[in-house]
């Protein structure tokens, strides 16, 4: 394994962090601009054994992995928004047997086809609703290439420990741009193991939860003859067509995450200790954010960055203190407002949401966010 | 003489406390059921070792009646789930179990792509001509001139001819029964089990409910006499030549049984020859 200073961009150190993490399987479609994390896994995993495939389109590369998975394999898939799109299906799948996988989206403008070479965060509210039906998602958000190599083993942790399907969404910048990526050795990254039964199969029910509502794991050829469906399912896995059924497994598929969103939320944040102003931005566009921060600072303005790193479950236990102390959240996005409709619904009535919306293609201007502290000091 | 058997020889491949089934009488689908379950004993498979995947319909549900590993996917994916299985694990015989609706309507970008590859995964296609499920609507294996919820006037579009589909798509194996033809079914199960690849076997099968009644083909018995008046076996037959037609001869038999290289030992082949000592091998999950 690689270990040491590198200086990697995000697409490549995203590959670094799932080798680092132990992944070994993964398949893929080419779409710009996320192919070189497979690119490059293409080229390292036969070296320290496992499987990459090109599949035929995103459909399939979603589900190879969630079939490999079910082997045993620790599998990812990367894509961008059209592929995003295609690969909804299969986040509800995975999120409805339960099945731990990583998809990392790096985003680019859009709608459709959009701008493939350019940035976009237009993809948020996607990854949180995409697929038909309830469930809760985890999403991680980096803003350098360092956190594409550290979300990557905290996605494979967080897949691992909920036994949901964990998305990382990076941009077009961070997944091109390049900077130092500190690798630590092997033995200093924590990786958590699969939640494997070590009951027999007599007494083993694959859908059974436990006490924090995360059933255990066993893989094919273990000789449990489990049943998978994406149908409503009871405990053994079996098909149950009822709405007691329903409501049993679809409020527990919810409540696994729910019930620890505290704990999976978490956020950066920079200069709030004396903030009346506070920005929330995520990915690139915190970056941007931050140079903002700094001439507002030098206005004398008193504002601070919170950066969502895991965008969902949506920090909203801290958006709810802040706005308690607070006059108002600028929330910088790389689109039209997505997460700006989180924010509100944390700050209520107790401080203003003031969004500075940016279509993609290109980053904001620092100036434009420095405009809407300004106003949102009045 | 020997003592009576007290249990059915199939009942320990099942899932019996999910009986009975979802299907309807004169359906085809348990037929063949019956078929692979005697099939996994002829061929002596440890079953601990042996994974169904199935995609979304009528035959879609067999994964959730066999006693064995089984994986009710999405709907037409059934085959990217195997190949993912397949390639994490090495050592499991996939079984890839759907109807024609699944594998060659909505998966069919699957189905090509892994014959290509020569994924080692057995596929078994239930056709029954139409979407038995959603209620009779019209397949790309519904003849021409037969009637279907969605061409109440008939079907106008030519159907897929599948054993010539899977064999020009790189399929080692290919052959076609009817649910009639249950010795058949079972020997050719038993040797696309011992086969390495891509195998396919269409079983045309009987949808009395609707595809049968629409089209005033009668009963699941009337379908059984049919097929066994109009089937001929041609074993070694051009599979160019197997069309079916509305009410026409049904061509049978072992249709492809050739060699090639699957998609896992290219893999290695190509590794080995260009990484050298640098490939770390694979042997699965």
């Amino acid at each position: 394994m690689l270990t040491g200073a590198h200086f990697l961009d995000g697409d490549q150190a995203a590959c670094e962090g799932a080798l680092a993490a132990g992944a070994n399987f993964a398949a893929g479609y080419p779409i710009t601009p996320s192919t070189e994390i497979v690119e490059r896994f293409a080229v390292r995993v036969p070296t320290v054994g496992g499987i990459f495939l090109q599949m035929e389109d995103e459909l399939a590369s979603s589900m190879a992995v969630v079939g490999a998975t079910w082997g045993g394999a620790k599998a990812f898939t990367v894509t961008s928004g059209p592929g995003f799109s295609l690969m909804m299906e299969h986040v509800g799948y995975a999120a409805m047997t339960e099945t731990p996988l990583v998809l990392v989206n790096v985003q680019r403008g859009g709608p459709s086809t959009g701008l493939p070479t350019l940035p976009g965060q237009g993809d948020m509210m996607q990854a949180r609703w995409g697929s038909h039906g309830d469930y809760e998602i985890i999403a991680l958000c980096p803003n350098s290439p360092q956190e594409c190599f550290d979300q990557m083993i905290e996605a494979f942790n967080l897949t691992e420990e909920y036994r949901t399907p964990v998305l990382v969404m990076m941009d077009e910048c961070v997944g091109h741009m390049t900077e130092k990526v500190v690798i630590p050795p092997a033995e200093e990254i924590k990786v958590l193991p699969r939640r494997y039964t070590t009951l027999p199969p007599s007494e083993y029910q694959p859908f059974r939860p436990g006490p924090d509502g995360i059933p255990e794991m066993v893989k094919a050829g273990d000789g449990y003859r489990i049943h998978v469906t994406g149908l409503t399912h009871d405990e053994q896995g079996y098909p149950a067509m009822d709405w007691r059924a329903q409501h049993k497994l679809v409020s527990r598929l919810v409540r696994k995450i729910r019930d620890h969103a505290d704990r999976i939320a978490r956020c950066e944040e920079d200069g709030l200790e004396d903030a009346d102003v506070v920005v929330v931005a995520y990915g690139i566009t915190s970056r941007v954010a931050q140079r903002a921060i700094q001439m507002a600072r030098a206005e004398g303005l008193r504002v601070g960055l919170l950066r969502p790193v895991v965008v969902w479950p949506f920090p909203e236990r801290r958006v709810r203190e802040l706005a308690q102390r607070v006059h108002a959240f600028v929330v910088v996005e790389m689109n039209y407002g997505q997460m700006v409709y989180e924010v509100e619904r944390c700050a209520g009535d107790q401080a203003r949401t003031l969004l500075v919306p940016h279509g993609g293609g290109s980053v904001h201007e620092p100036e434009e966010i420095l405009k809407a502290i300004r106003e949102a000091m009045e | 003489m020997s003592p009576l058997p007290t249990i059915n020889p199939v009942e320990p491949f099942l899932r019996a406390e999910r009986m009975p089934h979802i299907w309807c009488p004169g359906c085809g689908i348990g037929t063949t059921v019956n078929c692979f379950a005697r099939a996994l004993v002829a061929s002596k498979l440890p079953l601990d070792k042996v994974a169904v995947v199935s995609g979304i319909g009528c035959t879609g549900r067999v994964a959730g009646y066999v006693h064995l590993d089984s994986f009710h996917t999405t709907h037409g994916r059934a085959i990217p789930f195997a190949t993912g299985l397949k390639l994490a694990r090495p050592d499991l015989t996939v079984v890839v179990y759907s109807g024609d609706g699944d594998l060659i309507a909505i998966g069919g970008n699957h189905f090509i792509h892994a014959a290509r590859r020569n994924v080692d995964i057995k596929v078994i296609c239930v056709n029954n001509f139409t979407y038995g499920m959603t209620g009779g609507q019209v397949a790309p294996t519904t003849p021409v001139g037969a009637t279907a919820t969605t061409t109440p006037y008939g079907c106008f579009e030519r159907p897929f001819n599948l054993p010539f589909l899977a064999e020009s798509s790189g399929a080692v194996y290919v052959a076609r029964w009817t649910a009639f033809h249950v010795r058949h079914i079972a020997h050719s199960m038993v040797e696309a089990f011992q086969k390495k690849g891509f195998s396919f076997i269409e079983i045309l099968s009987p949808c009395p409910t609707l595809y049968q009644r629409r089209n005033k083909m009668g009963d699941g018995l009337d379908t059984m006499h049919f097929y066994k008046q109009h089937s001929v076996i041609k074993n070694g037959a051009n599979t160019r030549d197997v069309d079916i037609n509305l009410q026409g001869e049904i061509i049978v038999g072992k249709f492809v049984d050739n060699e090639r290289p699957t998609l896992q030992q290219s893999m290695e082949q190509q590794l080995r020859q260009t990484l050298r000592d640098r490939y770390a091998g694979w042997g699965g999950v």
